[in-house]
């Protein structure tokens, strides 16, 4: 099924010189899997069209079940001399979190753990 | 410098480094809270602050030229001022870059404040970073100092240079220590240098111990931003964040083998969790292999995150590598002028009005023979900070800032544009209001320069002195 990232992941933008770093986490080691194949730099650089004028590159950080992306060319010059109210890109997590990627339905069962869990609370 | 680690008798084999500062303006009251709240169940070693942002060398800088006794974050006294008879007390010690281009003024009015409340302290100051005024002799020398990232020429900027910094690592913060120092205030040093200092201090870690030192490093990560590794920022659960009002700052709690636990001091709001965690570690970090500090380059995909719950994540398997032979060097010069002004549009039709008014503007100042580098126009409330990504539709905007702004060499084009905003509210489309403040004046645009140098080029110089 169809869902925004933000169903799934967490994240934190930032910028690096004039590109912004969105690392994106998931926010279970079961959907790391899943982000990793659906969430391609050819994936977020369509994603960032319009913001992101260069290339996008991809880290894989499996340990911590995230992927980190530096979006080159995409603050307006960056730092000080950028125009953009969004200088620094730390508002790109937020865009990164809405993209939608398709979910398997079975991914999504909580596991026994969870379901007592949440029973106790 | 490079003398040998003297094992100490009293080596501990855990301290806990708290976090008072993450940037030049951050939370006041941190610091205070960080000391006023340690004590035996939740102790303070050592308290870190950052006051260093890329381009606040330059600000210092100017500050300096206008009274050399300035040059420096003068917020920093203000909080030593607080916490002083704390700090002596509790024996905390406090290592920060407050000291900005002038960490022996910044001294002095220290030690100007504990002869007033009569207290004895010692005062460490690192000093060396500050290469702006031999530039030229470095690049006669054969550094081209050429910009990291597009490759040009220093000689391009030359002339507009404001101010260049050598990011120095943990090593003279150590020797500080060494030589007994309770406050070390430096100037252009890396963030996570602060963190990493007395770990290698008290742990008696040696300058190659490459995986105890990316695990220093890493700490310093968490801990350089203040509470955003504490619930601050939050993207996971900021609505399961308890009492952001008294956000508590992050404390590392180290071990000498490397491993350490992040938390926070109990009764205070904010929250510690694998999450909190790893969004900080996330954040502005390039290739996670390659976190590159002058005293190490730890790996960011070793890290390891167990929640040990109640506000504790252990952090631990971190491995590093060799340091490279280059310090980094951060530059900052004129590029130019910028101006912004903002007016805000309502319903109906709020979208509309806000275009027209840009296109009368632009229309305006071409007419007045204006000229930028780059005219940008935002609509605050609605896109500015997603652009093309926003999906609502134009016509459901109720009410829109409209943020224009300008940036370039001709300064009376910059000025020029700061006359025209206001006049819109009468000669241009209705329901208008916002504007406040002023005529937007030309302000001096400051670019950054990164820079690499090699090590051998500068040497760092420590003095302690007691008053």
């Amino acid at each position: 099924m169809k869902m925004q990232l933000l169903q799934i992941c967490h994240a934190r933008s930032g910028d690096k010189g004039d590109a912004a770093n969105v690392g994106l986490i998931a926010r279970e080691e079961k959907f790391y899997p899943l982000i990793k194949s659906k969430v391609t730099s050819a994936v977020v650089k369509r994603r960032f069209k319009g913001i992101c004028e260069g290339k996008v590159e991809r880290y894989e950080l499996p340990n911590l079940w995230a992927l980190n992306f530096l979006l080159h060319n995409t603050l307006g010059g960056g730092g000080t001399v950028s125009l953009k109210q969004d200088a620094q890109g730390k508002t790109l997590a937020a865009a990164m979190l809405r993209l939608e990627i398709d979910v398997p339905p079975s991914l999504l069962k909580k596991t026994a753990k969870q379901k007592n869990k949440k029973r106790v609370a | 410098m490079n003398g040998p680690v003297v094992l100490r008798r009293d080596m501990k084999s855990s301290i806990r480094i708290a976090s008072g500062q993450g940037f030049w303006g951050d939370l006041p009251t941190a610091p205070i809270d960080q000391v006023r709240r340690a004590n035996a169940d939740s102790p303070v070693d050592y308290m870190m602050m950052d006051y260093l942002a890329e381009v606040t060398m330059s600000i210092m800088q100017k500050q300096k030229l206008k009274d050399p006794n300035a040059g420096y974050a003068r917020d920093l006294v203000e909080v030593i001022d607080a916490i002083l008879p704390d700090i002596v007390e509790k024996n905390i010690k406090v290592i920060t870059n407050g000291g900005g281009v002038n960490p022996e003024a910044c001294r002095d009015a220290i030690f100007a404040i504990a002869r007033k409340r009569g207290i004895k302290i010692k005062v460490g100051v690192v000093l060396g970073d500050n290469i702006l005024d031999s530039l030229d002799a470095l690049l006669r020398a054969g550094h081209d100092l050429k910009n990291m990232e597009s490759g040009e020429k220093l000689t391009d900027v030359r002339e507009r240079v404001l101010s260049a910094n050598v990011y120095f690592g943990a090593m003279p913060i150590v020797e500080a220590l060494r030589q007994g120092a309770q406050i070390v205030i430096t100037g252009r040093t890396t963030d996570t240098g602060l963190t990493l200092a007395p770990m290698i201090y008290e742990f008696g870690w040696k300058e190659n111990d490459w995986n105890k030192l990316a695990a220093g490093t890493v700490a310093g990560h968490i801990l350089e931003c203040g509470a955003q590794s504490s619930g601050g920022n939050f993207a996971a659960g900021w609505k399961s964040v308890k009492d952001f009002a008294n956000i508590g700052f992050p404390i590392a709690e180290a071990y000498d083998n490397g491993d350490f636990v992040i938390t926070k001091h109990p009764a205070t709001g904010g929250k510690v969790s694998r999450q909190t965690v790893a969004e900080q570690l996330l954040y502005e970090i390039g290739d996670p292999k390659e976190y590159i500090t002058p005293d190490c380059v730890a790996d960011f995909t070793s890290i390891r995150l167990r929640d040990l719950g109640k506000d504790r994540v252990l952090v631990h398997d971190i491995i590093g590598k060799a340091a490279t032979p280059f310090y980094k060097v951060s530059m900052s010069y004129n590029d130019g002028f910028s101006a912004s002004g903002t007016l805000t549009y309502t319903w109906p039709d709020a979208m509309e009005k806000a275009k027209l008014a840009d296109k009368i503007l632009r229309a305006r100042l071409a007419k007045a023979g204006c000229s930028f580098d780059e005219f940008r126009t935002e609509f605050l409330g609605y896109n500015s900070c997603h652009g093309p990504l926003t999906p609502t539709k134009e016509r459901d905007v109720q009410e829109v800032v409209v943020k224009f702004g300008v940036r370039g060499n001709d300064k009376k084009s910059i000025a020029e544009f700061g006359k025209h905003i206001a006049p819109l509210i009468l000669t241009g489309p209705p329901s208008v209001t916002g504007f406040a403040g002023g005529r937007p004046k030309p302000s001096d645009v400051v670019a950054y320069w990164p820079a690499l140098l090699k090590k051998t080029a500068v040497t760092p110089q420590v003095v302690v002195d007691e008053a």
